[in-house]
C-alpha cells in the first residue's frame, strides 16, 4: 500500500485549516490492503467540516470495515487552496485515514447529499486520475458509484457514475463488495471486463447502471429511457426493514478539528408520514421505521462515554414525533451517568407548544434559540403544501417559548410554492410581526428571524410537475417581503440566493443532457457552488447556452401528466397515480393527514415493500393535534394495523 | 474565592507528528473531550452556561510541534475512585488523540499566577531550508548584531510593523544540518517561529518547528511550570523536583480501593448496540480504534 503521506505533509504548512487533511479521528480505522479485500474509499464531495459529521458515511464505513472481504477508508474535497497545491505538485485525492492515493482504491463511493455538489464529484473523480466519463474506463480503473438522496435524479451524473445506490445503503454494500470481489479476481486488471461488471451490478436491486439505459428525445424533449436487453425496466430502492438491526455507528468519529454538527448524533427513526408535497425526503424514506427506544437510550449513553460529548441530537425528518420522545428525553437528561451535563437537541421541532415544553425540559442551561418551520405564509398555502400548522398551533408554541426564557425564535419558510399569492409571501411578514408582539408581552429584548428558501421542485413528490419560479420572481418576492417587514422592530428577513436556487433547479430536475453541463460549469472552475462566495449563475447559463438548453425548459416549465420525467425509470417505491393525485389535490386545496393515524393513502411505500409503518408504540403521540391539524379526539383509535415494540 | 475542597491540577503535555496541524482551539476541545470521559471531577463554572473551569497556556501556532504545553485544570473536591495524580499522564493520555501525550502532572499552589502571565519566555528548535549552513550562521549573526528588527506582520486580520528584535534572547545554528536553537521571550507581545524565520530572509524556507521549554522567571531563578520527571511522572525524582520548584506540591492520595485494574474504564465501548443478535456485535472490527491507542504517531508511515 502506498502513502502520499510525505508528499501531502509537505503542503499543509501553506493551506487553510490544515487538520482537514490529517485524519486521526477518534473512531477512525487504519485497514490493511490487500487481496481478497474490496477497497471502498467513501468521499463526502464537500469540505471536511461538513461531511464528517454525515450519518450516512459513517454507518457504511463501520458496516464495511466489519467485513472480512472489504475495508473502507475516507475523503472529502480539498478547499479550494488545497486542490491547487496538489495540482502543483502533482498530488492526487488521497484518503485521510492512511493517505492512499483514491485511484488505488477498487470503489470509489460518493455520498450526494445535495445537487450543487455535483461539479465537485467531476473534479474530484479527475483529482483521483479516474477517467471522467465512465464510458472511457476500463478493467483496471477504480468503479466510481454514488449514492445518497440526490441519487433519485440520477441522469443528471449518468455521464461520469458506473452505478447509483437507491435508498438505504446498509445491506447492498455487502452485494456490491461481493460482486466486485468476483470481478477483481476473474482477471488480471487490464483484461477485466467492464461489461461484466456492468451486467453484475445490474443484477442487484437498487441499484442502477446507467449505462444500461438510453434516453429518447424527439423536438429537443425526453419521450422515455430505454433499458438495454435484461436491465430491470424500472429500478426500485432498497429499504431496510428493521433500523433495530443497525445499530450504527456504534464507534461516531470524533473529530481533531472544528465540523458543523460537533455533537452526537443518534438515528431515531427514519422515514416520514407527515405528507408535506415539497419535501423530497419524507417522500423517498417512507415508510416509518423507528429504533427501539431501549437501543436509543442504549446508543446515546455509549456514544457520549466513547465521545466525551456534552450534546447529543436525537436525529431524524420530525424527532418531535418519535413515539415516547417525552419519556425518552427524560430517561437522557436525568441519567445519573452523565451528571446533569448533557443537553439533547431535536433538531426539527414540531410546532406546538406541548412540544416546546418537552424543549424547556431538555434545554435547562442552553436556552438560546428555538427554530420551528411554518414552511408557508397564510393557512391557504399550508394546505397546499399539506404543511398543516394552525396559526395558533405557531403562537402558541411562539408564546410558550418565550415565556420560559427562550429570547430568540427563527422561522423557516419557502416562498415560489405551486398556486403563490403575494399575499401568501407577505403572510410571512405578518407571522413573523405577530410573534415578535407576543414575545414583547414577556421579554423587552426579542429576536424573531424568517429564514426564506426558494422552492425547487423536487423528482418523486407530489410537485414534481411543478414548474419553478425564476430567480427574477424569487427576487421580487423577497423584495416584497422585506418591504412588508421593515417597519418591525426585532423581526429580521434572511433569505437564499435565488440563482442558487435555479442552479439547483437545473442540477435536481434536468435530463442526462445536463451532464454536459456540469462538465462545462466544472471546466470553467465552477466548485464548490453551494458556497455563496463561489457560487455563479453565469457559468450555469453560459454553459446551458452551449448545450442548446434553456432554464425555463428544465425548470421554469410546467410538466403534463403524460409527459416523460427524466427519473420515471427510478423508484422510491411510490405510485405514480398517487403523486399526481396528491399534486391535483394540492391545486384544490385538499390536505392529507399523517397516515400513521389514519386509513391508508396507497401511496405504494409499505405495500410495495411488504413493510407496515414500524413504529416504538401503537398509540398516538399524546399532546393533541401535533401541530398537524388533524382530530385525535376520538379516543387515540388507530385506524391501522401498526407494529409496536412495545408490549 | 475558590471553594472549599477545589484544588488545581497542572498538566503538561507533548504534541507532535501529524497533530501538529490542529490548532489551539482544536487541542482545547480535545482537552475537554478527554477531561469529561476521564472522570475526573472537574470544576464548572456558575452562570447561565457552566463551562469546565479550564485554562491553557501559550497559543501553540498551528502546524508546531511542542514538548512542553500546559493546563490548568480546577478540580472539585476529591473523589474516593479518583485516579491519584502519579497515574494521569498516563490514564489521559489514552483518551487523548495520537499524538498528544501527557508528559506530566501535578496540584499546584493556588497562589501560582496563570500560566499566560507567568511564562517569560520560550526555546524552540527550528528547522530551515533554501539557506546553506554557513550562510546561515552568518545571518543569525547579523539578527544578533541589530539594534532593531522591523517585521511586518498580521495581528487580528491587521498589518503591523514590530521591532521583534528585543524578544530575541537567543538564537544560534546548532551543528547539525539547517537547524536553529533559539528563546524568544513571550512578553509584551510574543514572537513566533514564523517571525523569526522572515527576519533571516525571505529566502529561508521555514521546516519544523518545535517549542522544546516554556520558562518561569522569578527571583533571578529560571524553571519550567512543571518539569518533567516530576510527581506525576511516576519518576523517583519527586523530592529533587519540590526543592527545585517549590510551587509544586505532591497529589493527593486517594482511596486506593478505586484504582487498579477493577476500575472502570472510560475508554472501553465495544462495538454493537444493545441486541446481542446484532451484526454490530457479532462482526470483526478489523483494527483498533485509534482512540484507544496510547502512543504518539505510529501510524501512516510508510505503509504496511
Amino acid at each position: 500500500m502506498q502513502t502520499l503521506w510525505p508528499r501531502v505533509e509537505r503542503l499543509l504548512q501553506g493551506v487553510s485549516k490544515p487538520a482537514r487533511y490529517i485524519g486521526g479521528e477518534q473512531g477512525s480505522l487504519q485497514p490493511v490492503h490487500g487481496p481478497g479485500r474490496v477497497a471502498w474509499l467513501l468521499v463526502y464531495p464537500d469540505t471536511y467540516e461538513i461531511g464528517l459529521p454525515n450519518q450516512g458515511l459513517q454507518i457504511l464505513y463501520e458496516i464495511l470495515n466489519e467485513r472480512p472481504d472489504a475495508l473502507a477508508e475516507r475523503a472529502y474535497a480539498p478547499w479550494v487552496d488545497m486542490e491547487a497545491a496538489m495540482r502543483e505538485a502533482d498530488v492526487p485525492l488521497f484518503s485521510v485515514e492512511q493517505h492512499v492515493p483514491a485511484a488505488a482504491f477498487d470503489v470509489l463511493a460518493f455520498n450526494l447529499s445535495a445537487e450543487l455538489v455535483y461539479t465537485n464529484v467531476l473534479n474530484l473523480v479527475d483529482l483521483a486520475g479516474i477517467p471522467l466519463h465512465a464510458a472511457d474506463r476500463g478493467g483496471a480503473d477504480t468503479l466510481v458509484i454514488a449514492g445518497g438522496h440526490c441519487a433519485f435524479n440520477p441522469e443528471p451524473l449518468a455521464d461520469f457514475v458506473d452505478a447509483f445506490v437507491l435508498g438505504d445503503g446498509e445491506e447492498v454494500v455487502g452485494e456490491l463488495t461481493e460482486v466486485m470481489g468476483e470481478w477483481l479476481a476473474s482477471a488480471e486488471p487490464a483484461a477485466r471486463d467492464r461489461a461484466a461488471l456492468r451486467a453484475a451490478l445490474a443484477r442487484l436491486e437498487g441499484v442502477y447502471v446507467p449505462a444500461l439505459y438510453t434516453p429518447r428525445y424527439e423536438d429537443g424533449r425526453l419521450v422515455g429511457t430505454e433499458p438495454a436487453p435484461g436491465a430491470p425496466p424500472e429500478v426500485v430502492k432498497r429499504t431496510i426493514s428493521d433500523l433495530g438491526d443497525w445499530p450504527y455507528p456504534a464507534h461516531p468519529l470524533v473529530p481533531l478539528t472544528e465540523v458543523v454538527h460537533d455533537r452526537l448524533n443518534v438515528e431515531v427513526f427514519r422515514g416520514c408520514t407527515r405528507g408535506c408535497r415539497f419535501c423530497q425526503a419524507g417522500m423517498i424514506t417512507r415508510p416509518v421505521r423507528e429504533r427501539p427506544a431501549a437501543q436509543v437510550r442504549d446508543m446515546v449513553r455509549r456514544g457520549l462515554e466513547w465521545s466525551g460529548h456534552d450534546e447529543v441530537a436525537l436525529t431524524s425528518l420530525s424527532s418531535a414525533d418519535f413515539s415516547g420522545i417525552e419519556e425518552t428525553v427524560r430517561d437522557i437528561v436525568d441519567d445519573p451517568e452523565h451528571d446533569g451535563r448533557v443537553s439533547v437537541s431535536l433538531p426539527s421541532l414540531r410546532v406546538d407548544a406541548f412540544t416546546v415544553g418537552t424543549a424547556a425540559e431538555i434545554q435547562k442551561v442552553r436556552r438560546t434559540g428555538l427554530t420551528f418551520a411554518p414552511e408557508g405564509g397564510t393557512w391557504r398555502m399550508r394546505t397546499v403544501i399539506n404543511k398543516l400548522i394552525t396559526e395558533e398551533d405557531l403562537y402558541g408554541a411562539v408564546e410558550s417559548a418565550f415565556s420560559q426564557g427562550w429570547r430568540r425564535v427563527k422561522l423557516y419558510f419557502l416562498i415560489g410554492l405551486p398556486t403563490e399569492l403575494d399575499e401568501d409571501v407577505l403572510g410571512i411578514a405578518h407571522l413573523g410581526a405577530r410573534c415578535v408582539e407576543i414575545g414583547r408581552r414577556y421579554q423587552k429584548s426579542v429576536t424573531v428571524v424568517a429564514s426564506v428558501g426558494g422552492f425547487v421542485p423536487k423528482a418523486h413528490t407530489p410537485f414534481q410537475w411543478f414548474g419553478m419560479d425564476s430567480a427574477a420572481e424569487l427576487e421580487r418576492k423577497v423584495a416584497l417581503l422585506r418591504a412588508e417587514a421593515k417597519g418591525t422592530r426585532g423581526l429580521t428577513i434572511r433569505w437564499h440566493d435565488p440563482s442558487a436556487s435555479v442552479a439547483e433547479g437545473l442540477a435536481s430536475r434536468g435530463d442526462r443532457r445536463m451532464g454536459a453541463v456540469i462538465e462545462r460549469v466544472w471546466r470553467a472552475g465552477g466548485t464548490f457552488q453551494e458556497w455563496s462566495e463561489r457560487f455563479d449563475l453565469t457559468l450555469w447559463e453560459e454553459a446551458l447556452a452551449a448545450e442548446g438548453l434553456s432554464l425555463e425548459e428544465v425548470c421554469h416549465r410546467e410538466r403534463a401528466e403524460d409527459e416523460a420525467l427524466p427519473w420515471d425509470h427510478i423508484s422510491a417505491g411510490l405510485h405514480r397515480d398517487f403523486l399526481w393525485g396528491d399534486w391535483q389535490d394540492a391545486l384544490a386545496r385538499v390536505s392529507v393527514e399523517d397516515c400513521r393515524w389514519t386509513p391508508c393513502y396507497d401511496c405504494g411505500a409499505c405495500t410495495g415493500f411488504g413493510l407496515e409503518h414500524v413504529v416504538a408504540s401503537a398509540v398516538p403521540p399524546a399532546g393533541g393535534s401535533q401541530g398537524t391539524g388533524q382530530d385525535l379526539a376520538n379516543g387515540g383509535r388507530v385506524p391501522v394495523q401498526l407494529v409496536s415494540r412495545v408490549s | 474565592m475558590s471553594p472549599e475542597g477545589q484544588r488545581r491540577l497542572r498538566l503538561r503535555f507533548a504534541k507532535a507528528g501529524k497533530i501538529r496541524f490542529t490548532s489551539h482551539r482544536d487541542v482545547a476541545r480535545m482537552w475537554e473531550r478527554a477531561l469529561r470521559r476521564s472522570g475526573l471531577p472537574v470544576a464548572y463554572s456558575q452562570g447561565f452556561v457552566p463551562h469546565p473551569l479550564v485554562s491553557f497556556g501559550l497559543a501553540l501556532p498551528t502546524g508546531c510541534e511542542s514538548r512542553g504545553e500546559y493546563l490548568d485544570v480546577r478540580l472539585a473536591a476529591p473523589r474516593p475512585d479518583e485516579t491519584p495524580v502519579a497515574g494521569l499522564p498516563a490514564a489521559l493520555s489514552v483518551l487523548l488523540p495520537d499524538g498528544i501525550e501527557v508528559q506530566a502532572a501535578a496540584l499546584v499552589e493556588e497562589a501560582e499566577g496563570s500560566l499566560q502571565q507567568e511564562v517569560a519566555s520560550c526555546d524552540w528548535e527550528l528547522e530551515v531550508f533554501g539557506v546553506p549552513d554557513e550562510e546561515l550562521a552568518e545571518r543569525v549573526g547579523t539578527v544578533l548584531a541589530a539594534p532593531s528588527l522591523v517585521v511586518r506582520r498580521e495581528r487580528k486580520g491587521r498589518q503591523t510593523d514590530d521591532d521583534i528584535r528585543p524578544a530575541i534572547l537567543a538564537l544560534s545554528v546548532t551543528g547539525s544540518q539547517g537547524h536553529l536553537r533559539a528563546e524568544l521571550a513571550t512578553q509584551p507581545r510574543g514572537v513566533r517561529p514564523a517571525d523569526l524565520i522572515r527576519a533571516l530572509g525571505t529566502d529561508v524556507v521555514p521546516g519544523r518547528a518545535c517549542r522544546t521549554h516554556q520558562w518561569i522567571e522569578r527571583d533571578g531563578a529560571r524553571f519550567e511550570p512543571l518539569p518533567m520527571g516530576g510527581p506525576g511522572t511516576g519518576a523517583n525524582a519527586t523530592h529533587h523536583a519540590r526543592r527545585a520548584f517549590p510551587h509544586v506540591r505532591d497529589g493527593n492520595q486517594p482511596d486506593p480501593r478505586g484504582s487498579g485494574p477493577g476500575a472502570p474504564d472510560p475508554r472501553r465501548s465495544g462495538p454493537g448496540g444493545a441486541d446481542p443478535g446484532s451484526p454490530g456485535s457479532g462482526g470483526r472490527f478489523a483494527e483498533q480504534h485509534l482512540g484507544e491507542r496510547p502512543l504518539a504517531e505510529h501510524q501512516g508511515g510508510a505503509g504496511h
